[in-house]
């Protein structure tokens, strides 16, 4: 074999091998199969996320908030911070804990290695996956205590920050601009509803608020402040946020566990 | 029967447990009905049925001979709404119309994570028991092999009013499972009536419960193994009105009871369904005789008993082809009478077929089946005490909307 015919072979060898790497999933000790995870996906995923994975599914156009569109590599519930990809782990937490007031449910039934699975085929839909690196997460700092100097600090950046143009000023979701929103597909959305005691979308826990605070949800109007806001500030705002809560049901340090990638 | 995420849907009340559950966030339009139904063709022979030697001539004598019939045939139209009247409140309805008649087959409420604990959820109603392996959910439909015969098994001589597990009955049911699903219990209370409505039995009461644990094989997934058990009295006679029986007035209830253990095993694109079942009934049930009548016991009665059980798989080609295979067998045990020949009941059952969906969407579905069934009872045939064969075959259009 010539020199020219091995350097071509190694190369497309080590081009397969790397495409294969980009397409799977690790999430803890396992290891996502996107072959499995193509026939876990026809089952379950199909009907909403459709079959290119473009958000386009059969029951896509009676669902409100719409499906997510896996081409775009824009996922709303990360630990890195805004406009990165996502960890294997957020998308496996996403799929594990599903996304309350939408239509996707928590897919706790599936087994693990299922979850996981799903996860590589899902990355499998955009070439960001093989392109790119998710950046570093973010840094989620020890949670100070709350006390109510720091509920009123809170509320005060709550004002200056304009939450309140989109989240209203009761946190009702009610804002003035609040009926203009879109997300970055063009389709009407609804800021959350601070006051209604509903779980919040990526996690319940304060450190899961910190971290949509820092990060922002992608594909959403809502921004990233992490450059705005400095850790202590943002720590602030998560307890000014419970204060709003209708039932309190979920106060500061009292919140229930989320899903973590076993 | 259902994958684990189906029946964390069911056993969550139809709820995916995303604050969107209650009926107030569906579209206006949506109603939550459907009906299925299956146009089909099937040929239906048994071998060994006594007919008179000249046709009409009822002195000529009996001979056995095979009788075969076929041609094109209408199911039974199930109706079903199901889904919720309320966050944590389900419901389910389901007619069916056979032949001009309507009847229910199931009608309950349920309401769900009871105290915020998804461990208690209660139903009430005609409901479906929590069957290992359900028979509502049965891939074939043929007359042959259609249904699991352990679950409607009644041996020799017996006249117990109860007919089996897979009938849907009337009571209160009590169900519990972890997040996962992987663990689950349900107890139920049951009017001893068979799931009639109208109390036409006495006023007793049946429990049935069931225990299944589900666990992870590395490299093959989620299986499943579990124990059930249903124990009952049924009347031996009833109140009389001029020798009459007066209907409700049921009395001289004896015991029975069915139970066993079953698994569901996932291995790739196959999966089985093994059951096991010991049956056995109280000694007057099974001679027919009135508890209050002793006498009329044979010499040497007893309880009849009996095993049984089938092994189901399914090669799941893709979510719309799926191939179906079965055998199903039953054996008697003890015979309620020494006269009664030691095989009588023994059966067995081999069905195989597939289905094939060239249409599966959320609101409708379109299945092409073709089934073969066969089955052999043991020293059935009517004039020479042979074993009698059955054979069907079906194939037709299973669809609902």
């Amino acid at each position: 074999m010539s020199l020219r015919m091995s350097f071509a072979v190694t190369f497309f060898l080590l081009s397969f091998s790397l495409s294969s790497l980009a397409q799977e999933a690790h999430v803890g000790n396992l290891t996502g199969n996107v072959k499995r995870g193509k026939a876990l996906y026809q089952r379950y995923c199909i009907f909403c996320h459709g079959t290119y994975g473009d958000g386009r599914g059969e029951s896509a156009p009676y669902l409100d908030p719409k499906p997510r569109d896996f081409t775009k590599a824009t996922f709303k519930c990360r630990s890195t911070p805004s406009g990165s990809l996502p960890l294997d782990s957020d998308l496996y937490d996403t799929i594990s804990r599903g996304i309350h007031a939408t239509g996707m449910p928590s897919w706790k039934p599936l087994t693990r290695q299922e979850r996981v699975d799903l996860v590589a085929y899902i990355k499998s839909f955009s070439p960001r996956f093989q392109e790119e690196k998710p950046a570093t997460p973010v840094v989620i700092p020890p949670e100070p205590t709350t006390s109510p100097e720091s509920v009123k600090r809170g509320a005060e950046l709550f004002q200056t920050m304009n939450c309140w143009l989109c989240h209203g000023k009761e946190g009702r979701g009610n804002g003035p601009s609040a009926s203009s929103l879109t997300d970055s597909k063009g389709n009407p959305i609804t800021p959350f509803d601070l006051s209604s005691g509903a779980h919040f979308k990526c996690g319940d826990t304060d450190q899961g608020l910190f971290r949509d605070l820092t990060t922002g949800i992608d594909g959403t109007p809502m921004p990233s402040f992490s450059d705005a806001l400095k850790p202590d500030q943002i720590w602030d705002v998560v307890h000014y946020i419970h204060t709003l809560r209708a039932s309190n049901k979920s106060k500061p340090g009292q919140t229930q566990a989320e899903p973590k990638a076993e | 029967m259902l994958n684990n995420f189906g029946q964390t849907f069911k056993d969550n009340g139809y709820q995916l447990g995303n604050d969107r559950d209650s009926p107030i966030y569906h579209e206006p339009a949506y109603w939550p009905i459907m009906f299925r139904v299956t146009p089909q063709w099937h040929r239906e022979s048994n071998d060994r049925v006594a007919v008179d030697k000249i046709p009409g001539d009822a002195s000529s004598g009996l001979v056995e001979s095979s009788i075969s019939k076929s041609g094109f045939d209408l199911s039974s139209i199930d109706i079903v709404a199901a889904g919720t009247l309320s966050k944590n409140i389900s419901f389910f309805v389901q007619p069916f119309i056979n032949s001009g008649s309507t009847s229910i087959a199931q009608t309950w409420v349920r309401l769900d994570n009871l105290a915020g604990s998804r461990w208690l959820n209660l139903k009430m109603g005609k409901f479906e028991l929590d069957e290992p392996i359900s028979q509502e959910r049965t891939l074939t439909l043929n007359n042959t092999g259609g249904s699991y015969y352990n679950y409607f098994f009644t041996p020799p001589g017996d006249n117990n009013f109860f007919t089996g597990i897979g009938g849907t009955q009337l009571g209160v049911e009590l169900l519990g499972h972890s997040d996962n699903d992987y663990t689950r219990y349900s107890v139920a209370v049951l009017s001893s009536n068979n799931g009639q409505t109208g109390l036409p039995s006495n006023q007793t009461y049946d429990v049935y419960t069931n225990y299944t644990q589900g666990f992870e094989v590395p490299a093959l997934g989620l299986q499943r193994v579990g124990v059930y058990g249903y124990f009952g009295k049924s009347p031996t006679y009833f109140q009389t009105s001029d020798g009459n029986p007066i209907p409700g007035s049921g009395t001289g209830n004896r015991s029975f009871y069915r139970a066993g253990a079953y698994g569901l095993w996932y291995v790739g694109k196959f999966d089985f369904s093994t059951f096991y079942m010991h049956g056995q009934d109280n000694v007057f049930l099974g001679n027919s005789v009135p508890a209050n009548q002793p006498s009329k016991l044979p010499a040497g009665a007893a309880g009849p008993a009996w095993n049984g059980g089938f092994v189901e798989g399914h090669y799941d080609y893709n979510p719309r082809l799926i191939l179906i295979s079965r055998y199903e067998l039953i054996r008697m045990s003890r015979q309620a009478n020494p006269s009664i020949r030691g095989n009588s009941g023994n059966l067995d059952t081999w069905t195989v077929g597939y289905r094939w969906y060239p249409i599966m969407n959320p609101r409708a579905g379109l299945a092409w089946v073709q089934e073969y069934s066969r089955i052999v009872n043991a020293g059935t045939a009517p004039l020479s005490g042979k074993d009698d064969i059955n054979n069907s075959f079906l194939m037709g259009f299973d669809f609902d909307f």
